[in-house]
């Protein structure tokens, strides 16, 4: 027995000292060699901090594009450094304050929680910049290599709204329900400018079409939450909603939709594969053209706007493939239609003539565009016609209840 | 079967106590676990994803020292890791289940918060730092004293008690994160005092996580005399050993229960002022991250000797940290780090049965046995 014991010692001993050895030759996170390569594209390094991994669809948006920029300007793999699962805390500041001892140029983080760190980092490594993306305080901050960026989402969920719009009209021809009887569901997950923005758009791209339709909104108090979403989602189809679109981030509201076989315009990306008979069309932002113009900038040597906010027309804003088995004829050709008149600057989405507030129609409008802990209204968005959303900051800040829409119930915190 | 045969059959082998075994005896059994714990690591590595094991290790370490920075941030969560076990010790001698530390550590961590958010601007630095102090730990301890007097008073069971208590604390937490929000309704508090930096820890040297660190060496010697040189730290071990034993040489087992709580609940209290004011300077339900629970194996694995949990924290922060890195460099999911942090804990844990048990093999005997 004894005699086993010192021959596994022995064998253990050795072994660990291999691991030894081979450690220094092994070690992949060493500094490559640069071989006198000095163009910027070989030089630059870029770090990404996300919350989640890609098990979260709302990471795995950013991961996913990360990947696509990675490849589309040829990085080696040495040059780009993923940090996940980094927490809204001091966690987000070191990992930050890491990837720039590593040496990386631009440092990216996915989550609007981050905010407070990355500016403590931007702060320390004047030479480095930070990204971030959500935030709303960096044209405030004075920081030059501090900076966020979001996509006028708005855009896309309008161009959804205009599929949704088309489906009820069909419906209504169809004789399913009258036209009074033509309701959205929406799923929303807070009550915060982002998710209001987002449905008044949607709301305002099917009213386009469908001048008779009002929606109901139900929130859920939270970004991810299945069984809340899905709840969600038979509340509203069961006050007579015949149609249902959400914010937030699990398959609950999609799933539901199929179960009860009412048809759903999606978010975050096509839901086609578990929804084939109810989903339309699905808006998400591509985060690929700001990376890309982040990555380039520095390699460029040019400076980073403190708030970068593009839409349809950039790519940062894109639609998926219709589903044609739900959607109504003619719907790709609206939607088409629509995008080049928004391009043309003749189509607005939050255009004032659209809508009305308490039933009159706005003239003007004070946002809380300079982020305080009270949401002091201290910029005028409201002119040539229209409510000029992400334009004075690339975070949404339409946060007015139009008429025609309902919210059943509020979810802050 | 005849019944004459009475022979009754060994098993192959049987387990059996050891009497104490030498100190040095002792460590080389953990050393060798954790050598083949690294060795199966190894394989699976290999089998799993391809890449080569050494380089993975290699990486932990780097992910552990690589840099200055990074041996900082190792030494600071050994040290916040460390005072959460230290808390949980004096409990766990006396055989009483805390599994509370988590909520105690975020009362504290809450008090902290309030006193910065309240009274930063009103307060001279100083009177602002004893508050801080005095409500954390009046915090932690409140929340650990209230399962200690329904253990003492009527016998319920500290375990379930201890474990709801963390679900109220996460919950006051999340109440007042919404509360204190800024902007208000973000549900996210931010930096507090990011401006004035009130209430704000000191840097020494310019190392702003030095305090701390100084702080839980402190505790680390002052916990080591607290357990082993006072009449508290016998009366511990005595109610931990036998309560009976501890009734018959006459001492008060509710009062050592309250007040082991309280100090238990009160330390806990001092990580959440040392996580809020010393590193984090905001507050979130994910402050104590866990460490709550970590701490428990710490203190068990190091049998409740301050000075071996000094060890036994770094082992477990290091394996954590260098699992991160491993999931950086290598993009592999974080759950695969997860995975060879287990493997290696289950060796270490198990090297603990070969310290206490020996295995004896059966002797093979010379009248031919009949195999079975």
């Amino acid at each position: 027995m004894k005699k086993l014991t010192a021959m596994l010692l022995i064998v253990f001993m050795v072994l660990g000292l291999f691991a030894g050895c081979g450690s220094d030759a092994a070690n992949p996170s060493n500094p490559s060699q640069a071989g006198g390569e000095t163009t910027a594209a070989k030089d630059i390094k870029v770090g990404f901090i996300f919350l989640h991994d890609e098990n979260s669809t709302y990471d795995k948006n950013f991961i996913d594009a990360a990947n696509e920029v990675k490849k589309a300007l040829g990085l080696s793999d040495d040059q780009v450094i993923f940090k996940t699962n980094v927490p809204e805390s001091n966690e987000c500041y070191e990992a930050a304050a890491d990837l720039a001892d590593r040496g990386c140029d631009v440092v990216f983080a996915d989550s609007f929680g981050h905010e407070p760190f990355m500016a403590q980092a931007a702060q320390e490594f004047p030479d480095v910049q930070f990204c971030h993306a959500t935030g709303t305080t960096a044209h405030t901050a004075g920081l030059a290599n501090f900076h966020n960026a979001f996509a006028s989402i708005y855009e896309g969920r309008y161009l959804a709204g205009i599929a949704a719009g088309m489906k009820l009209n069909e419906m209504i021809e169809k004789g399913e329900f009258t036209a009074e009887e033509a309701k959205i569901g929406y799923v929303g997950a807070f009550t915060y400018a982002e998710v209001i923005s987002g449905y008044t758009s949607f709301f305002l791209g099917a009213r386009s079409v469908c001048p008779s339709v009002t929606m109901e909104v139900q929130f859920t108090g939270s970004w991810y939450d299945e069984t809340a979403e899905k709840e969600a989602a038979n509340t509203l189809i069961n006050r007579g909603c015949k149609l249902i679109s959400q914010h937030a981030d699990s398959m609950g509201a999609p799933t539901a939709c199929e179960t009860a076989g009412v048809p759903n315009v999606s978010y975050n990306g096509s839901t086609l594969a578990a929804c084939p008979n109810t989903f339309i069309v699905s808006s998400r932002i591509n985060w690929a053209p700001y990376m890309t113009y982040m990555i380039e900038s520095v390699m460029n040597g040019t400076a980073i706007d403190a708030d970068w906010s593009k839409g349809v027309q950039e790519g940062a804003v894109v639609l998926t493939d219709l589903n044609e088995k739900a959607a109504a004829a003619g719907t790709a050709e609206a939607i088409e239609q629509a995008k080049q008149k928004m391009a043309a600057g003749e189509l607005h989405v939050f255009d004032t003539a659209t809508f009305t507030v308490k039933g009159e129609s706005l003239t003007s409008y004070m946002a809380d565009v300079d982020t305080d802990a009270n949401y002091t209204p201290d910029t005028e968005v409201v002119s040539d016609g229209y409510f000029h959303e992400s334009e004075m900051r690339s975070a949404p800040y339409f946060d007015l209840r139009i008429d025609g829409i309902t919210t059943l119930n509020e979810a802050f915190g | 079967m005849s019944k004459k045969n009475t022979h009754v059959q060994e098993p192959l082998f049987h387990i059996v106590k050891r009497g104490a075994m030498v100190w040095w005896r002792a460590w080389m059994v953990r050393a060798v676990a954790v050598l083949a714990a690294l060795v199966v690591c190894g394989v699976i590595t290999v089998c799993l994803t391809g890449q080569n094991p050494f380089g993975v290790y290699a990486t932990m370490f780097d992910g552990a020292f690589g840099t200055k920075r990074r041996i900082w941030g190792l030494a600071q969560n050994v040290a916040m890791l460390l005072c959460v076990s230290l808390a949980v010790t004096p409990a766990f001698k006396m055989k009483f289940w805390n599994i509370g530390a988590e909520g105690q550590v975020l009362i504290g961590g809450l008090a902290t918060a309030a006193c910065m958010i309240l009274f930063g601007d009103k307060l001279p630095t100083g009177v602002l730092f004893l508050v801080m102090i005095v409500s954390s730990i009046v915090g932690g301890a409140i929340w650990a004293v209230i399962p200690a007097y329904f253990r003492a008073k009527w016998n319920t069971n500290e375990t379930l008690f201890t474990l709801m208590m963390n679900y109220i604390a996460i919950q006051l937490v999340s109440f007042f994160t919404y509360e204190w929000s800024v902007p208000k309704g973000s549900g996210q508090i931010g930096v507090i005092n990011s401006a004035t930096r009130a209430g704000w820890m000191p840097s020494l040297f310019g190392h702003p996580y030095l305090l701390n660190i100084i702080v839980v060496v402190a505790l680390t010697v002052l916990m080591y005399i607290y357990l082993n040189y006072t009449k508290h730290g016998y009366e511990i071990e005595v109610v931990g050993e036998s309560e009976n034993t501890a009734r018959y040489i006459g001492v008060n087992i509710k009062k050592v229960i309250v007040r082991t709580m309280i100090v238990s609940g009160g330390l806990c209290g001092v990580t959440g002022l040392l996580l809020v004011s010393g590193t984090d300077h905001t507050l979130t339900r994910d402050l104590a991250a866990g460490r709550g629970f970590t701490a428990i194996m710490v203190a068990w694995l190091a049998k409740f000797n301050p000075f071996y949990m000094v060890l036994t924290s770094f082992l477990i922060v290091f394996l954590q940290k260098g699992a991160v890195e491993i999931s950086t460099i290598y993009g592999l999911n974080a759950s695969f780090s997860d995975i060879l942090t287990g493997i290696i804990i289950f060796f270490i844990i198990g090297s603990e049965f070969f310290v206490n048990y020996s295995i004896k093999v059966r002797e093979s005997k010379k009248e031919g046995v009949s195999s079975c």
